[in-house]
C-alpha cells in the first residue's frame, strides 16, 4: 500500500490511508528521508489518524523514520494518534521518545510553522 | 459459538490480516472499541514474535463462553526455537534480540487471561483470553 507524500512548502505531509504492512512502513520511511533532501524540506508531518493499531514495529519504524529525519536537519511530527491507539501503546510499554507528536494535522502544522518562525528571529 | 479464524503466519503481510481477523471476530462480542484495539494489538504482537523468531506459525481466533461469560480467546502457535526461560521473557524489558524483546509483559497487560507453554527447540504456544463486559 503506497502512502501518497504531499509537498507543501517547505514541509513534506505523509497521509496514511490504511493499514500498513513491514515493507510499507520501511518504504515510507526511506522515501521521506530522500524527500527531505530532494525538495529540501524543513519539516515533516506523519498522519497516522487511520491506523487502528501501532505495534512495536510500527513505533519503532517511526521513532527511526523521525531520527534519520533530524540528521537530515528536518523534523518530524506524528499527529493523528488516536485515543485506543495510544491506550494499546502505553499498556504495551511502547513510547514514541524524542518524537513530536501533534493532535492532529492541523495542529501539526501550527508547531512547524512556530518553529520556523522562531529559527528566523533567532537568525536575524 | 462457531466463530473462528486461522491464519497462517509466513510474512508481514500476515501479521496485518492476523489482527485484522482478529478486530473481526472479536467485534461479534460486545467488546468497546479500546478493547477492539488492545486485542488486535495483542495479536500483532504474538503474529510478529512468530514472524521474527519462528518464521512460521498460526494465529487461532475463537469465540469462547466460560461460567457464563463470553470472550475471545487468542492462539498463537509455532514450532520455532521455543523460549528457554519464560520467566525472564515474561520480565519488563528482556530482550533477546537487542530490540524491544518479545513483548510480552505488555501482551499480557493487555489482556485478562495469559498462558505460555513452551521449551527449547519445541516451539511456542501462547494462548490469550479477553472477556467482553
Amino acid at each position: 500500500m503506497l502512502v501518497p507524500i504531499l509537498k507543501q512548502g517547505d514541509y513534506l505531509i505523509a497521509s496514511i490511508q490504511s493499514s500498513l504492512a513491514d515493507a510499507d512502513l520501511i518504504r515510507l520511511r526511506d522515501q521521506l528521508v530522500e524527500q527531505v533532501g530532494r525538495y529540501r524540506s524543513r519539516g515533516v508531518i506523519v498522519d497516522v489518524t487511520v491506523l487502528d493499531v501501532m505495534d512495536s514495529f510500527a513505533v519503532r519504524t517511526l521513532s527511526t523514520l523521525a531520527q534519520m529525519i533530524m540528521l537530515r536537519g528536518a523534523e518530524t511530527v506524528i499527529v493523528g494518534v488516536q485515543p485506543d491507539v495510544a491506550f494499546a501503546m502505553v499498556q504495551l510499554g511502547l513510547t514514541l521518545d524524542n518524537v513530536k507528536t501533534a493532535l492532529d494535522l492541523e495542529e501539526g502544522l501550527l508547531y512547524l510553522n512556530s518553529r520556523a518562525k522562531r529559527g528566523r528571529s533567532g537568525a536575524g | 459459538m462457531p466463530a473462528e479464524r486461522r491464519i497462517k503466519i509466513a510474512s508481514d503481510v500476515d501479521i496485518v490480516a492476523a489482527r485484522q481477523s482478529g478486530r473481526e471476530v472479536a467485534a461479534i462480542l460486545s467488546f468497546s472499541s479500546s478493547d477492539l484495539t488492545v486485542i488486535a494489538a495483542a495479536i500483532s504482537e504474538l503474529a510478529r514474535n512468530i514472524y521474527a523468531y519462528a518464521g512460521t506459525g498460526e494465529i487461532v481466533v475463537s469465540l469462547e463462553e466460560r461460567n457464563g461469560r463470553r470472550g475471545v480467546r487468542v492462539v498463537a502457535r509455532d514450532d520455532g526455537p521455543g523460549v528457554a526461560d519464560i520467566a525472564l521473557a515474561l520480565e519488563d524489558g528482556y530482550s533477546t534480540s537487542g530490540s524491544l524483546g518479545l513483548g510480552l509483559p505488555g501482551v499480557r497487560r493487555l489482556m485478562d487471561e495469559f498462558e505460555i507453554q513452551s521449551e527449547p527447540g519445541k516451539g511456542t504456544v501462547v494462548t490469550l483470553w479477553k472477556w467482553a463486559r
